[in-house]
């Protein structure tokens, strides 16, 4: 017994909860062979708070800022779902003005988040130039989000039936000014990262799923478009003012960790893209039109369901609703929950090395995970 | 009699005494530093003796030959100990202001354009409490580390900044330099195992991974120097450098891939598989806490100095300039602050390799090991065979 | 997984009603939304129905392999006090719709059949589910606690367990 014990090559490393790659209190159990990975078992609820019993406890209005806290580098998604839920409860379509300002919030939002996670893809493969220049360009971002909701991350913009406030004096011209800005010197980081043969020899033929397993596994996302998904909600099942703008949605056929890369650094260039029309288009609505309806505090009965696009993948809200001013049942469904539920499925027969490239590209947030 | 006055003990040599003196041959400048130091220090204290017990012996054993001899050599390991100390310290400090520059920040800037940072952080780690795991293999936990922090500033120490700058004149200098810089990795191997820690463990297998990766192309590059130059002397080389050319001109495949080389010997980014922090924590290093972790901070600049020092012997002339010679040319300039300046240049290098470069696979660097960098250095060593044998060089 | 040569890409929403009601019947009902202004619901989008707990699995499989509903977009727990509900989202990729399936459990017998078969990305909300509500999912590869506490013997999300605020 002894002797067999000593005789088998394999051990199991458990890396996190407090480990560099893990990027907040998650442990991914690995049974490695030398380096070469054999199993793997992810375990998440570290940071377990019953956000859905919570929200049983408060008023509508009063989840909004508690929505922000789900996620902080995606916090305006999380509270626009929200909003989109209650909103579908109360059977209401916010003014136009409201669209497009929650469209230019949110994808302010999604290029600071793809930031933040471009930051931790340096850190990861061992380049801290990387991560600094990203932050850099990400604190543009959060400027931009001070200006229009006065918040940096958690920003509690988004009101049921509109949006806090209006644009604030010279926000087109600041957001224009930072868009521009920004697709420069995203070019500069790229240089720095796609025209290393270092770092895409890292990214390439690591962690590869396929198109039936992606759907299958339910990762949704960026990680599903880089593995031959052609699907985005903001294109396919159209909220808000996303059916009236113009797009591409990213979509890479190879399935390994450099196209799911690949395809988060081309949508942050849409987002500039969505970002400069919806500007445009609300250039066009008068200045005095309203951004926010009146709405009763109370919701009625009924069940409801919202999804939108997070800029970690499918995020769903189910709202169980008994005529109160507050849920009767929230239930989240967080696209990193479900995607790193298939970890253990991409990081088969990889090297330890590998494991923080191939987590990297699905972006680990635990506020949402773990709720 | 009885009050005599200090000068009476403060003898000072002139430079054939020191010759005759000295173990060494030559005139060596620590030496020269270390006995100046103790005559001053000695014949103080040999007259504040002399002032209490006039006239007696002590005072006159203290300022003799002999005597003067044995506390200068003390004293002289000092003086290139606190020398390659400071220039690691400086190294380090250059790292972070370049590394800061490159990154869009400001880098170190405590005290002395932020030099002053690394004494600070040096410090802290010193204030840190001891803190040892418990289930570990003690011996070689306690040897492991201190044999690679002691190899490392051993090194340094053997590095000679100039020919009248060593503490010993090997003939086979370059190769024991070598050997000793090579056992590293065993010794890491063994920490690594040591702490009885996964992470450690695997760091520790990677150091040895990477080892035979760069060592041989590494060893090759040193045959295509030593042939050229005919000697495996630091000396010799750097001399046949300066009467010749730099060995940067003929051997340029070497010189890159011998700085490829240099950065994974000494375990810097993008090589520095051994510690990545993404995935292994702290690598084979997990179980150093404190004040051991800046002590193995401060051993990997030592071994950085080394590789660097290394590159300038083999490819950049040592200590030499091409402009300045003659018969007292050590009178004209300061060849230890010429040497010194080179190997920041080199460190210069590696800095930027590290702020623009990620860090490799272990099946990567051993791809690139024998795949580029062994075949480059055998190309070179052809390249040098071929120079020698026709007799251009 | 089998691959259907009849499998139907992009059903539409008629496709789907009629198809259902052929193949299962009373078991399946089908709930028409009442909300007027919501884009998704008008344009189609969107497919309540409410589903007996025998045939869940089936329906689910059939959904599955003959609709193209390729992703389980989310397993819900909701505790109605004198019964238990879990309702399913399931996406199709091709025409976007999105189904929804509730299915009604009596207190008294908390077992429904695991659909983490069918869909892998099941896997963790019906753990999920199953920790917090306590209803167990027949056929789960693995149906232990996965954000609580190993120790947890109660189920937080139940209406029974009552927040500080609640009591």
């Amino acid at each position: 017994m002894a002797e067999e014990k000593m005789n088998s090559d394999k051990m199991w490393v458990t890396m996190g909860p407090q480990h560099p790659f893990s990027h907040g209190l998650w442990t991914l159990r690995v049974e490695v062979d030398g380096e070469i990975i054999t199993d793997a078992e992810p375990e998440v609820g570290y940071l377990h708070r019953g956000w859905e019993k919570e929200c049983e406890n408060r008023t509508y209005n009063k989840i909004i800022p508690m929505a922000d806290r789900l996620c902080y580098s995606a916090s305006m998604t999380w509270s626009h779902l929200f909003c989109k839920v209650a909103e579908e409860a109360l059977d209401i379509e916010v003014p136009e003005r409201a669209q497009y300002l929650r469209v230019v919030a949110d994808e302010i939002c999604r290029i600071q988040s793809h930031l933040m996670w471009l930051a931790a893809v340096g850190t990861d493969v061992g380049n801290l130039t990387i991560f600094l220049w990203a932050l850099r360009e990400r604190e543009f971002m959060l400027d931009l989000n001070v200006r229009l909701c006065g918040q940096r991350l958690t920003t509690n913009y988004p009101r049921i039936g509109g949006v806090r406030n209006d644009m604030p004096y010279y926000f087109e011209r600041d957001c224009m000014r930072a868009i521009e800005r920004f697709e420069k010197s995203l070019w500069d980081i790229i240089r720095l990262t796609d025209d290393s043969s270092i770092f895409v020899g890292r990214m390439k033929g690591i962690g590869y799923i396929t198109r039936k397993d992606v759907a299958n596994y339910g990762i949704t996302g960026p990680a599903m478009r880089g593995c031959g998904v052609d699907y985005d909600i903001r294109r396919d099942d159209p909220y808000d003012a996303y059916g009236e703008m113009e797009f591409e949605v990213p979509v890479l056929k190879e399935g390994d960790a450099y196209s799911r890369y690949m395809v988060r650094i081309e949508e942050m260039f849409q987002s500039c893209e969505i970002i400069r029309q919806a500007m445009k288009k609300l250039e066009s609505i008068p200045k005095n039109a309203p951004y926010r309806l009146k709405v009763p505090k109370c919701i009625p009965e009924g069940t409801h369901m919202a999804r939108i696009e997070d800029p970690r993948g499918e995020g769903l809200m189910y709202l169980v609703s008994d005529g109160t001013e507050s849920p009767y049942r929230l239930k989240v469904r967080s696209p990193v929950f479900v995607n790193v539920s298939a970890s253990k499925h991409m990081v088969q027969g990889v090297r330890i090395a590998d494991i923080p490239a191939i987590m990297a590209m699905i972006d680990m947030c635990l506020g949402e995970t773990d709720r | 009699m009885a009050y005599e006055s200090i000068t009476n003990f403060i003898v000072n040599r002139g430079y054939e005494d020191l010759i005759a003196m000295s173990p060494y041959e030559v005139y060596n400048l620590p030496y020269d530093i270390a006995v100046k130091i103790w005559e001053s220090l000695g014949g103080l204290i040999a007259w504040l003796i002399n002032l209490i017990f006039p006239n007696n012996g002590v005072s006159q054993w203290l300022i003799s030959d002999p005597v003067t001899n044995g506390f200068a050599i003390i004293l002289m390991v000092i003086v290139i100990f606190a020398v390659s100390f400071v220039f690691c310290l400086l190294m380090l400090w250059e790292e972070r202001k370049v590394l800061g520059r490159m990154m869009d920040r400001r880098g170190t800037m405590v005290g002395l354009k932020g030099f002053l940072q690394c004494l600070g952080d040096g410090l802290k780690t010193f204030m840190k409490e001891n803190v040892v795991p418990k289930a570990i293999d003690k011996k070689i936990y306690w040897w492991g580390l201190s044999l690679v922090i002691g190899t490392s500033v051993l090194l340094a120490c053997m590095v000679p900044l100039s020919n009248r700058w060593f503490i010993v004149d090997y003939q086979a200098g370059l190769l024991i330099i070598f050997a000793l810089f090579a056992l590293a990795p065993f010794l890491i191997l063994c920490a690594g195992w040591a702490q009885n820690n996964k992470y450690s463990l695997i760091g520790g297998l990677r150091a040895a991974e990477l080892m035979i990766s760069y060592e041989i192309p590494m060893l090759i590059l040193l045959a295509g120097t030593v042939l050229m130059a005919g000697s495996f002397n630091i000396n010799d080389i750097v001399a046949y450098q300066e009467e010749h050319i730099w060995f940067v001109i003929p051997q340029i495949i070497g010189f890159f891939t011998c700085i490829v080389c240099a950065v994974a010997e000494s375990e810097r980014v993008p090589f520095d598989l051994s510690e990545a922090e993404a995935e292994l924590v702290e690598g084979w290093q997990t179980e150093y806490a404190g004040m051991k972790w800046g002590l193995i901070m401060l051993g990997d600049y030592f071994r950085g100095y080394v590789a660097c020092a290394l590159v300038v012997f083999m490819y950049l002339g040592g200590w030499s300039l091409p402009v300045i010679g003659g018969e007292d040319w050590y009178l004209q300039y300061f060849p230890e602050i010429v040497f010194l300046l080179k190997v920041a240049l080199v460190f210069f290098i590696f800095v930027l390799a590290r702020a623009a470069l990620p860090r490799v696979r272990t099946d990567q660097i051993l791809n690139v090991g024998w795949k580029a960098l062994m075949p480059l250095s055998v190309i070179n060593l052809a390249i040098v065979i071929l120079l020698k044998v026709t007799g251009v060089m | 997984m089998s691959e259907d040569a009849n499998i139907i890409e992009k059903p539409s929403r008629d496709d789907i009603v009629s198809l259902v009601k052929a193949e299962f019947g009373g078991k399946v009902e089908f709930i028409e939304s009442t909300k007027k202004n919501i884009k998704a619901i008008n344009e189609g989008r969107r497919l309540f129905m409410k589903a007996d707990r025998e045939v869940l699995h089936d329906l689910a499989k059939y959904l599955h392999d003959k609709l193209n509903f390729e992703q389980a977009s989310s397993v819900a727990g909701v505790d109605w006090v004198d019964h238990m509900q879990v309702v399913y989202h399931l996406t199709n990729y091709c025409t976007s719709m999105v189904v929804e399936i509730t299915v009604d459990i009596p207190n008294d017998d908390l077992h429904i059949a695991s659909v983490s078969d069918i869909w892998e990305g099941a896997n963790w909300h019906e753990r999920e589910t199953y920790e917090l509500f306590g209803i167990v999912f027949d056929g789960h590869p693995k149906l232990e606690r996965l954000l609580t506490p190993k120790s947890y013997e109660f189920f937080p999300f139940r209406k029974s367990y009552k927040l500080r605020g609640q009591e």
